[in-house]
């Protein structure tokens, strides 16, 4: 065996980052996850556990993925060297499959044969419906109904794996409504469910199994970068944030490290049509301390405390929260949290796919658009590492939609001065 | 039990004599709850009235846009006032009206989400001066905010905390200690509404072991629709509460306060 999941000095022992994090749940919670606390401390020191979790990575999502230098990227940055994390190289298609594999193993250990999960592009909902047919446990996914219209194609990827998809129409019928529904199922099913929760959000032990999950992509980054480059650390890291879980996974294998050894750490935040627009997922950017789904972190929530809904042009970041680690990182300033728009992220996503020829999700065209202006920043002897946490498949259609939309418009007649005539 | 309560707090002393008086006249305490501002802003202080004429203790739900606690009943309630404007510092202003009007104590369930953004401090503040007597807080376990139940204290108020049929021994000690109020269990393990044929047969052994630690008295929620029902739960438990029945009977056009008041000659213990 040579899987190995990592130690961090964070959370404390009640699951908070700092101030962020804890477990602001229903009661009847608590014991559950007082009890998988318990099955996951315990698997991840059972060779057994990693044993296997180590033989699906390898031989059933395909890792370790690729450290592909983007020549073509990096000549027209014009600086640093850009690579990217191929995470879209994994089978479903995003970084989702890692965790969702590995929580599905746990809820087969613990004896739980329901597993339940909350998704908004539908990649998680994929990887879970995935890793519960390929584990043999009924599976039930909650998605917005805005979301199952922008996602058809892997709503129906779902249902083809035996999932059932439940459809949420309450509050804003995205993401944060669909994780509202995943809970309150819990809450009622508690004894013989597991919840496969996809990002580094809700109640501890959550934010640190999922990253402890996901830091795979991070520690392959330290190998693949000595092997290119000759050393192990690259100079500054981008990721895509949504919740969090693709950014803490290539950020907290080197978040760590002592500050002169850290590379610049960016995560980028959904901005939508702008941060000062309103409609916006920027919760560092454009929110405050609050609540959300168990735990204590930046969110969108008015001056009353009740929740703004977010807007991005992709599902995935179309959450009003982020993870509390990634907080406490803002806060004490080991990473920076930048907003990137809708549009910006629309222009990234073609600028990728004609120069490398990659098709990537419009979550992940966000961190392609600030990595770029980064590396234009920097010398070329400098290294930046782009998370590709997913591939742009689930996108497509709504992607043409959306460039077709832009092409009405700038097809429309411009109104001409009348002609006058002597 | 409840004759030899040290109260901390006047909240507390008001709450406590509600549970003393009800037991008094052979009942089990009733306690209905209602939405802020639902039906709507105008209609709710009527809908508030007529379950304050019944009630030992009115529960009054601060509207929440992502209340994890709860089942589509109360869920869409809470949208419905949120749609009509009522929210944090609103709902407080209708207590106040209320509190001009009635004596009964009125207690306030509302996420902690809401208590955070308002501030914890300017919340108990404003809380006080409406006339509130306690808090219901249903995503709070006592041990994740040590502060909140200090704050209230000191603004006069007692706090309520949930004990749930899967709750620990270890666990029901610790929240059982933390209530001032009185103690909250949930019948099932489920959000709140009124499930078809939902069963109380956890609720006798979760209440003895409470019974073991609680100094204040003990009432159960969640599933409780009826005067039958309530009758169940009254001969184990100090306290009834009764929510999502109510908000079915506003939005059915029923006459609450009928309702209610053959809820409350159910909670009658023998
Ligand atoms: C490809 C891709 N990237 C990123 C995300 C955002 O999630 P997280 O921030 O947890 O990585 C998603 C979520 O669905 C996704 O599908």
């Amino acid at each position: 065996m040579s899987l190995q999941l990592p130690t961090y000095p964070q959370p404390d022992e009640r699951g908070r980052f700092g101030r962020f994090g804890g477990r602001y749940v229903p009661e009847t919670l608590i014991p559950a996850l007082d009890e998988l606390q318990a099955a996951y401390i315990e698997a991840r020191n059972d060779p057994a556990f990693l044993n296997e979790l180590e033989r699906l990575l390898k031989d059933f999502v395909g890792r370790p993925s690729g450290l592909y230098l983007a020549q073509r990227l990096t000549e027209h940055a014009g600086g640093a060297k850009i690579y990217l994390k191929r995470e879209d190289q994994n089978y479903t298609g995003a970084h989702k499959i890692n965790n969702c594999l590995a929580q599905a193993l746990l809820a087969k250990r613990m004896g739980k044969g329901r597993v339940i999960a909350e998704t908004g592009a539908g990649q998680h909902g994929v990887a879970s419906a995935t890793a519960a047919a390929l584990l043999g446990l009924e599976c039930i996914v909650y998605m917005g109904a805005e979301d199952i219209r922008r996602q058809a194609l892997n709503v129906f990827r779902m249902k083809l794996l035996g999932a059932e998809v439940r459809e949420v129409t309450s509050g804003t019928s995205t993401l944060k409504d669909a994780t509202n529904e995943a809970i309150r199922d819990w809450v009622t099913n508690v004894r013989d469910t597991f919840y496969i929760l996809g990002s580094v959000v809700g109640p501890h032990p959550y934010p640190a199994m999922v990253r402890d999950f996901q830091s795979i992509i991070g520690e392959e980054v330290k190998v693949q970068h000595q092997a290119l480059e000759g050393r192990p650390v690259p100079d500054a890291i981008v990721a895509c944030v949504g919740g969090g879980s693709n950014a803490i996974g290539i950020f907290a294998p080197f978040a760590y490290l002592p500050e002169d050894q850290r590379p610049l750490l960016i995560g980028t935040e959904a901005a939508g049509e702008g941060v000062e627009s309103g409609r916006h997922a920027a919760s560092v950017a454009g929110g405050r301390i609050g609540v959300l789904h168990g735990a204590m972190m930046y969110l969108l929530n008015d001056d009353e405390g009740q929740i703004v809904p977010p807007h991005s042009i992709s599902a995935g970041l179309d959450y009003p929260g982020i993870g509390p680690e990634h907080c406490l990182y803002s806060e004490t300033g080991v990473a920076q949290y930048v907003p990137v728009t809708d549009a910006q992220a629309l222009d990234a996503l073609q600028l990728l796919t004609r120069l490398e020829g990659i098709i990537p999700a419009l979550e992940t065209a966000h961190a392609i658009h600030a990595a770029v202006n980064l590396a234009r920043t920097m010398r070329p002897d400098q290294t930046v590492v782009v998370n590709l946490s997913g591939r742009g498949d689930k996108d497509v259609a709504e992607v043409m939609r959306l460039l077709d939309l832009g092409r009405e418009q700038d097809a429309a007649p411009t109104p001409r001065t009348p002609e006058v005539h002597a | 039990m409840t004759a030899t309560l040290t109260p901390t707090t006047p909240g507390a002393a008001r709450i406590h004599a509600a549970f003393a008086r009800a037991k008094q006249e052979g009942r089990a305490a009733f306690i209905p709850f209602m939405t802020a501002g639902y039906p709507t802003a105008q209609a709710f202080p009527a809908v508030a009235d007529a379950l304050l004429g019944q009630a030992d203790i009115l529960e009054v739900g601060i509207p929440y846009s992502d209340p994890l606690g709860d089942g589509p009943t109360i869920q869409r309630a809470s949208e419905q006032a949120l749609a009509g404007g009522t929210s944090t510092r609103h709902t407080l202003a209708l207590v106040r009206e209320l509190r001009s009007r009635h004596d009964t104590p009125i207690v306030i369930m509302t996420y902690v989400n809401p208590i955070y953004a308002v501030g914890p401090r300017e919340f108990m503040r404003l809380a006080q001066e409406a006339g509130v007597d306690g808090l219901i807080l249903p995503d709070l376990p006592p041990d994740q905010d040590l502060e909140i139940a200090d704050l209230a204290a000191e603004h006069g108020m007692a706090v309520t905390f949930l004990i749930a049929p899967t709750s620990t021994p270890a666990r029901v000690k610790l929240v059982a200690e933390a209530c001032t109020g009185f103690l909250y269990a949930v019948s099932v393990t489920g959000v709140t509404g009124t499930r078809e044929g939902s069963a109380l047969n956890e609720v006798p052994a979760m209440l003895a072991l409470a019974r073991q630690h609680a100094k204040v008295p003990v009432a159960v929620g969640f599933g409780v629709k009826d005067a039958e029902t309530a009758a169940q739960v009254a001969q184990v438990a100090d306290g009834v509460v009764v929510g999502s029945a109510f908000i079915n009977a506003v939005k059915a056009g029923q006459d609450v306060g009928a309702l209610a008041a053959s809820i409350r000659a159910g909670c009658k213990q023998n």
